[in-house]
């Protein structure tokens, strides 16, 4: 990466500075730093809607940059989120059974303080033992080693499959979906070693700052997910740029030549597809402490569709896209979905956008990809050229 | 006499039970330029397929390089790092990215994803699209999409491309289809330059187009050999007139 990277894409700068300017202003209206405006859970809306963003960036250079249609990546984002989750909930569970165990006569055996967190966590599933995938539990640096290796091994192994045998198109997003189903009616089971639908709760009590107010909490959240996007915008913008974008962009188009010129059209899938698996899963570790609890719900297989919906919303192709699709979808959902649109009444029925929003964001998907594949990126690449 | 670079021996490839190529014998050496001609659906653009590893045959061999190795079994990607480049019958450039970005794909450079990743451009790499952009007429054009290049040019760029790869094998099927008079001279031009340090085989309907490339001539018919020579030679065969005019 060198200045010539940064003078070639003047976008990322554009973006560094939007972020920036944004970053700022929240922080000088939030509870814990500034006037206290927006409230301690808007900015926990607004981190998330970051980490999302993140996700989304993953998902358009993995799918507007190289055409493959992944309707997986919201998974990679959930076990992300569960990685980061077990840590967070031994952890904390930890520091609960030390405290009351301290008043006991005679001290408790370590295995007796493992059994006791155990029976805390999986009583609500009948379990009072620790599963094997719990043995990193206890470290948070293996278990955020195990944010990155988990997807990465996932992507790296259903990719090396999937790609090896020449599997494209639909029939590639078809599995894709297909493992996103597996793994949530999997994480459903109350054996599965995750607390069943219970899922895993009380993330956003981070163990160690117990005294630390939810305000700062979230403040720190926030500027980590800031600087998590920014940190991938960069990443991805570089990957995306000179011949390895070429090639990438290459393959989309028409993969077959792409072999011809000698390039090993599969091991740069898998390079794309395991990259920005990763990337989701980190976008996930941050998320779910925002969002204090993480449930199979979380990675059925329709979140990574709406992932897929945001970034041809926001203009496949073009990072700062995906991120204008995924604000810009997310906000009209919270609006739609939360009573802020006013009901239509039609007279004989009366549209409610609680159940009608979701048609409505079917058709402005179909619309978009029929009639305006740029998308609101390509509204944005109009305007710069102008000016 | 020029060393043997490619043999095929015995081979034969069947669709369906139908024989497109049929115990078919060929070699070529280096530095060479052949041209085969053939009616439709004689087979010529499956033997470039079997070639380049896009279609495996059912029997037979096909040996390459000065240690003959096998290219059966080997991946295209593999096959074209060996130094085989191909051109399409159909034209195909990536069109939504500009002519020096499709030439800079194709350089001779090492392929793997890391190596992409970290390339850094070079001014050798520079001088080399420059060389090729003004060897194919595509100087002025360098900044532009490819999508944007008359028809022509787009064969001319993709020939350009091959080039970058530099081979020491170039296919190239039906590279005159759709081009006018002044092109086709032009591509000729292009053809016979290449073939002076390396092995070209030319597929070809064109006779005139032939006869201007001036260059041993094989004859494909349902799917084997049917003559070798000049293409005075070639032309003079009672069975090659029955096969052209019977078309
Ligand atoms: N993938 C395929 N599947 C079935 N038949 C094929 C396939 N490829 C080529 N053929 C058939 O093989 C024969 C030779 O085709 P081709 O090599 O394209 O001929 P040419 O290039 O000489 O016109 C034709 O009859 C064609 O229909
Ligand atoms: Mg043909």
């Amino acid at each position: 990466m060198n200045r010539s990277f940064i003078a070639r894409n003047p976008s990322v700068l554009w973006f560094l500075a939007f972020l920036g300017i944004f970053t700022l202003a929240v922080t000088l209206m939030a509870e814990a730093t500034g006037t206290g405006f927006i409230s301690t859970s808007f900015v926990k809306t607004l981190g998330k809607t970051l980490c999302l963003c993140l996700v989304a960036i993953a998902m358009d250079v993995v799918w507007g940059y190289c055409g493959i249609l992944s309707l997986g990546h919201f998974a990679f984002f959930g076990i992300g989120g569960y990685a980061i989750g077990m840590w967070l909930m031994y952890a904390r569970t930890e520091t609960i059974v030390t405290y009351s165990m301290a008043a006991q006569v005679v001290p408790p055996s370590p295995q007796e303080v493992s059994d006791a967190i155990a029976s805390q966590i999986f009583g609500v599933v009948g379990a009072s033992e620790f599963p094997p995938i719990w043995a990193f539990a206890h470290s948070l640096p293996l278990q955020l080693l195990m944010v990155v290796l988990v997807p990465g091994l996932l992507a790296l192994v259903f990719g090396w499959l999937a790609f090896r045998s020449r599997v494209t198109g639909v029939y590639l997003s078809i599995l894709t979906q297909a493992m996103t189903l597996a793994l949530s009616l999997y994480l459903f089971q109350n054996d599965s070693g995750l607390r069943g639908n219970n899922g895993l709760s009380g993330l956003q009590n981070i163990p160690g700052f117990e005294s630390t107010p939810q305000s700062m909490v979230s403040m720190v959240f926030f500027w980590a997910s800031a600087l998590a996007l920014a940190l991938g915008y960069i990443l991805f913008a570089w990957v995306v740029s000179g011949k390895m974008g070429s090639v990438i962009r290459a393959i989309r188009d028409d993969e077959t030549r792409v072999r011809f010129l000698g390039y090993h059209v599969e091991s740069y899938k898998l390079f794309v597809f395991t990259l920005t698996a990763v990337i989701a899963g980190i976008a996930g570790a941050l998320y779910y402490p925002q969002a204090g609890i993480i449930n199979p719900a979380e990675i059925a297989p329709i979140a990574s569709i709406y992932l897929a919906v945001w970034v041809a919303i926001g203009g496949r192709g073009r990072l700062y896209g995906a991120v204008l699709g995924t604000v810009f979808v997310t906000l009209a959902s919270s609006w739609f979905t939360g009573g802020g649109a006013p009901d239509i009444d039609l007279g004989f029925y009366t549209i409610q956008w609680t159940d009608w929003w979701l048609v409505l964001l079917g058709l402005s998907f179909v619309a978009v990809t029929l009639f305006a594949p740029q998308g609101l990126g390509g509204l944005v690449d109009k305007i710069a050229r102008k000016s | 006499m020029s060393k043997t670079l490619l043999e095929l021996s015995g081979v034969s490839v069947s669709f369906d039970g139908f024989k497109a190529i049929n115990s078919l014998s060929f070699q070529i050496g280096e530095p060479e330029l052949r041209a085969i001609i053939g009616p439709n659906g004689a087979g010529k653009t499956t033997f470039m397929d079997i070639i380049t590893g896009k279609t495996k045959p059912d029997e037979g061999h096909v040996l390459w390089g000065d240690k003959g190795i096998s290219l059966l079994g080997m991946s295209e990607s593999a096959i074209a790092r060996e130094g085989i480049g191909r051109k399409f019958q159909k034209p195909t450039v990536f069109e939504a990215q500009t002519v020096r970005e499709n030439l800079a794909m194709a350089l001779k450079n090492p392929r793997g994803p890391f190596d992409v990743l970290l390339y850094k451009k070079t001014k050798h790499g520079a001088e080399r699209i420059e060389e090729i952009a003004e060897q194919t007429g595509l100087t002025d054009s360098l900044t532009r999409p490819a999508g944007e290049l008359s028809h022509g040019q787009k064969q001319w760029l993709e020939i350009g491309m091959l080039l970058a790869q530099e081979p020491r094998l170039l296919l190239v099927d039906e590279p005159a289809a759709g081009m006018t008079p002044a092109e086709r001279e032009k591509t000729t031009e292009m053809l016979v330059e290449a073939a002076k340090t390396r092995a070209v085989v030319v597929v070809e309907h064109d006779m005139e187009f032939v006869r201007r490339l001036n260059c041993k001539v094989t004859v494909l018919n349902e799917g084997s050999v049917l003559a070798e020579g000049s293409i005075d030679h070639v032309t003079s065969n009672p069975q090659v007139i029955e096969v052209y005019l019977g078309r």
